[in-house]
């Protein structure tokens, strides 16, 4: 991190950017905040470690609107929306100064309460290159366990070590895969209509439209969502059943189908653990099997599978690629 | 407050029969907005417009629905009418009870249901339409033909003769198409080249008319009036303008063993090949895959003799871009491969053959020099069996459910003039049914069986069988006497079906205008609309439409020029008003839109935008209403709702929904 905090000392005072947009430490060990540090003295709050998972790249539209340049910290999956935001427009390039930091996989808390700890005060351990052990004070006592048994979920399925845009790399990257990104999505496939619907109603039933997922998503970058417009009589309609909200995710899962990274922001951000990036995965599955590969963000082109047309293309009722 | 005026039809019974209009009626009036409601035998007659002129005067209405057939039928007869008595055209909304409901119900409750649940979707609909006004496009007094056989021939012909420019785009090195591969044709059994040859060479000569061969349409942008065509000329290797003709190249070219095409493969051609004696234009192209210089470098022998240096081997493709105003499409047929017959043996025995390959041994310039005899050993045949229907009437995935429709006739003519040439031949046909409705075509049929003595066997042939000593064993069934029979042939003729051009497929892709099950373009209207294409601007001749004969194709091909003759003949068209329409409040200037129009009418600049006070310089994006055709594809594109299309609002369409789930 030294290095890191270095380097962007250097880059501000040298005015080569404006402001950085980064993590500053948070009112605990295991949740930074992203925060714009626009003063070298100001980086006395800079953090990155491995509770830095929040995607900064959505950010950037804000920033890059502003007089002058920022410097932005995007972790190799970050990238891949960054790249989107460039595809339509949203962030200035000119105006952006992308490091690539490396990242070994970034943690969890809820994974740690999973294991059994509770009354976590204070963790140890979360270095965002180094150690393989956490160890967590909790009011119970010391409690310790393997870095890699905290990490997310999307870091089981990570986008591997590549930054896809940047204009300088600070540390090493790792790809965490050890999962089949689509094993549950085929798992929901399997299942009969009656059980799956009952899965997603038991899940989003607990929805508190909190709006969350939408204003964490990269993708969901409107000026303004439909669902705040008045064009359709949705906004401030009340529920009729407490399984309405599935409309709105569904609906959003449409919007941002062939523009979704799969960052999995949405479920990192939920405070009803719902396991909204299902709705995406399913749909990138689709895409894949319907088109052919394809990953969103891997390029800063604006020509995903669904929104342009090649004579190739499957026929209607032609089914699903092998 | 609209006042809304709801008019159902009975279309005479083809609604009154199974929907029950004056409870239809009665649901409409008690619709909010609806002052007037009735019904009429047929709304589309004088009298039905006189009722429904009458009413937008007496109850000063604002608005109407009709409840009629599908807009696609009458809705241009309803603006009309409501233009006539002082409502914007645009005002008008057709509920579809007919294609959409009284045709495909028989229960009269439920289609009834139906007939209400439309009208009030309309109704809802029509709530928030506005007035709309058309503009107007200008039209490039230029057609493209796509294909040159007969049809493409014929409409070229006729367009030019009536003083428009017109563009034949043909693929092969030379037009004539399918019908320069004939021997003779039915029903006067004249020579095919002598009637083509003379229209190839008007459409040469004709000073309106550019011929483009050995071309293929790569790309289609723009509408109706107003196309732009990207063309690409390959590479013949061969310059048109310097080259006279000599055929010298063809004779010294070392690289005899390419297949003919034009002969369907049953004899072979130099690398350096025109296709057949008459091509037009005659100049011949290189096969890159057969030409000696062109594989090892090594050869050049066609260059050396060209006393007019007209070869190039290092001539690239060339792409021409043209605009026009009407696009007729005249690709015509192939024959449908043979592989998934192989009980007839067409892969085991050279004997066995295919129709089109009987027309290339009959002719004088075909593989035989026009003798009949058996590609195996070159004998003469004592007994040929022709195999009628193989692949067409077929009600497995092997073969196509529609008649090919000109079989019948082509194995008429095929077991004449063999019976006529060489008397001591027998001929014997099975067949499913004979079809032949035409002028002068029985006749012919009967003179082949009751003058030529021509066998005809109603019955199947379910499989032939080469003998090891040459012959073949054609097992069958005869349906009159009722019994299986096995007649011994030494060739066998398959009437194999036709099918649309493979390309056809692409085609139809680039010009939006769309084909059927079998590929077969489909026109705008069965009984009333034949020769046009649904597509605005696009019109079909020949055999890209369904099977036709010569003189069928010829007339089609007429019709196809008279329609784009009408359309070159304007000016001005009125542009579609129901176009797209960009809120610039919600546009996050993201291009999608750009990205999936079909016809380039989106782009994006830099606008200023006083978004509630905040004035601010956004990216976003503008229609142009010349361009776009409504096709709704930015609207279903555009994540935040900002792309609208006028007549087919968002708002409109979740009204009918809504109207709909009530």
């Amino acid at each position: 991190m030294q290095e890191l905090v270095a380097r962007l000392k250097e880059l501000l005072s040298a005015g080569t950017v404006d402001r950085v947009l980064g993590w500053k430490r948070g009112d605990s060990d295991w949740n930074p905040e992203p925060a714009f540090f626009t003063s070298v003295e100001s980086l006395a709050d800079f953090v990155y470690d491995g509770f830095c998972g929040a995607n900064l790249s959505k950010y950037m539209i804000e920033a890059t609107a502003q007089e002058g340049r920022t410097a932005v910290l995007l972790k190799p999956c970050d990238t891949y929306s960054f790249n989107r935001l460039l595809a339509e427009h949203r962030v200035v390039r000119e105006k952006a100064y992308v490091i690539g930091v490396g990242c070994r996989g970034k943690l969890d808390m809820g994974k740690l309460r999973k294991l059994g700890m509770k009354g976590i005060q204070h963790i140890e351990g979360a270095d965002a290159f180094a150690g393989d052990t956490l160890t967590v004070d909790t009011a119970y006592g010391k409690k310790t366990c393997a870095y890699q048994d905290a990490l997310l979920d999307r870091c089981h399925v990570c986008k591997g070590k590549t930054h896809v845009v940047y204009d300088e790399v600070i540390g090493a990257s790792a790809d965490t895969t050890d999962m089949d990104r689509f094993a549950e999505v085929e798992r929901l496939a399997a299942m009969s209509p009656e059980e799956r619907f009952a899965f997603f109603q038991g899940e989003l039933s607990r929805c508190i439209r909190c709006n969350a997922c939408r204003n964490v998503c990269p993708a969901c970058s409107c000026r303004k969502c439909v669902f705040d417009g008045d064009s359709f009589d949705s906004a401030q309609k009340a529920n009729v059943d407490s399984f309405e909200e599935k409309m709105f995710h569904i609906i959003r899962a449409f919007h941002v189908a062939g523009r979704c990274t799969d960052c999995g922001e949405c479920s990192r951000v939920c405070p009803q653990g719902i396991p909204l990036h299902l709705f995406n995965r399913k749909l990138i599955g689709d895409i894949n099997a319907f088109y052919g590969e394809y990953t969103a963000g891997e390029t800063a082109e604006n020509k995903n599978p669904l929104v342009s047309f090649t004579t190739e293309d499957r026929e209607p009722g032609e089914g699903r690629n092998a | 407050m609209e006042k809304i005026g709801v008019f159902v039809c009975h279309c005479g019974s083809n609604i009154a029969a199974t929907v029950d209009v004056s409870r239809v009626v009665a649901a409409a009036l008690t619709e909010p907005g609806v002052v007037h409601a009735e019904d009429y035998p047929y709304m589309c007659s004088e009298a039905g417009q006189a009722k429904i002129a009458a009413a937008i005067k007496e109850k000063s209405l604002t608005s109407l629905v009709v409840c009629s057939c599908s807009p696609r039928m009458h809705e241009e007869t309803f603006r009309a009418a409501a233009k006539k008595a002082g409502i914007n055209p645009y005002m008008v909304e057709i509920a579809n009870i007919r294609e959409h409901c009284s045709w495909i119900h028989k229960d009269m409750e439920e289609a009834t249901a139906k007939a209400i649940v439309l009208a009030r979707a309309a109704i809802q609909k029509v709530h928030r339409n506005v007035p709309l006004f058309p503009g107007e496009s200008l039209v490039t007094k230029r057609a493209l033909v796509i294909g040159g056989g007969i049809a493409g021939i014929q409409t070229a012909l006729d367009i030019a003769d009536a003083g428009y420019k017109v563009d034949i785009v043909e693929k092969t090195p030379s037009i004539g198409g399918r019908m320069s591969q004939l021997d003779k044709t039915f029903p006067t059994l004249d020579c095919s080249a002598c009637i083509l040859t003379p229209k190839m060479v008007d459409a040469a000569a004709h000073p309106n008319i550019t011929i483009y061969t050995y071309s293929e349409v790569e790309k289609v942008s723009g509408f109706v009036g107003d196309f732009t065509v990207e063309i690409r000329k390959k590479a013949r290797f061969v310059d048109a303008n310097a080259c006279t003709g000599c055929g010298v190249c063809q004779e010294k070219c070392p690289s005899k063993k390419a297949m003919s095409e034009f002969n369907r493969g049953l004899s072979t051609r130099s690398a350096i090949y025109t296709p057949f004696a008459q091509a037009i234009p005659n100049v011949p192209v290189i096969d890159t895959e057969a030409c000696i210089k062109m594989k090892t470098g090594k050869c050049g022998l066609c260059q050396k003799v060209c006393q007019a240096g007209a070869i190039h081997y290092d001539q690239k493709d060339e792409m021409i871009t043209e605009k026009y105003g009407a696009i007729i499409v005249a690709t015509g047929f192939d024959v449908i491969q043979l592989d998934a017959y192989d009980e007839y043996a067409y892969s085991q025995s050279k004997d066995v053959i295919t129709s089109l390959e009987l027309e290339r041994i009959m002719n004088a310039a075909g593989p035989t020099k026009g003798h009949l005899e058996r590609l195996s050993d070159g004998k003469a045949p004592k007994h040929i069996v022709f195999i009628q229907c193989v692949g067409s009437r077929c009600d497995d995935h092997r073969g196509k459910s529609y008649c090919s429709k000109i079989c019948c006739m082509y194995t008429a003519k095929h077991a004449m003039l063999i019976r006529d040439k060489y008397p001591d031949v027998k001929v014997t046909v099975f067949y499913i049914d004979v079809r032949t409705p035409g002028k002068n075509f029985d006749e012919f049929y009967r003179r082949a069986v009751e003058e030529y003595g021509v066998e005809y066997i109603k019955g199947q042939v379910g499989k032939v069988l080469p003998q090891p000593d040459g012959s073949l064993l054609v097992r069958g069934s005869d349906l009159i006497d009722n019994r299986q029979i096995t007649v011994e042939a030494d060739m066998v003729v398959l009437a194999a079906a036709i099918e649309p051009e493979k390309s056809v497929r692409k085609l139809a892709t680039m010009l939006t205008a769309s084909i059927d099950t079998n590929n077969f373009l489909t026109e705008a209207h069965p009984k009333l609309r034949p020769v046009e294409s649904p597509t605005a601007g696009v019109f079909l001749s020949g055999v890209c439409q369904g099977p036709k004969d010569i003189p069928e194709t010829v007339a089609q091909a007429g019709a196809a020029a008279v329609k784009a003759i009408g359309l070159l003949a304007k000016d001005k068209l009125l542009t579609n008003p129901c176009t797209a329409q960009c809120n610039t409040l919600l546009c996050n200037g993201c291009s999608t839109c750009e990205n999936v129009c079909p016809y380039g009418a989106i782009s994006y600049d830099d606008q200023e935008v006083n978004d509630h006070g905040k004035r601010e310089t956004r990216r976003v994006a503008s229609v142009n209403n010349a361009l776009c055709q409504g096709c709704g594809a930015c609207t279903v594109a555009c994540p935040s709702g900002a792309m609208d299309l006028q007549g087919f609002s968002n708002r409109q369409l979740i009204a009918e929904v809504d109207a709909i789930c009530r």
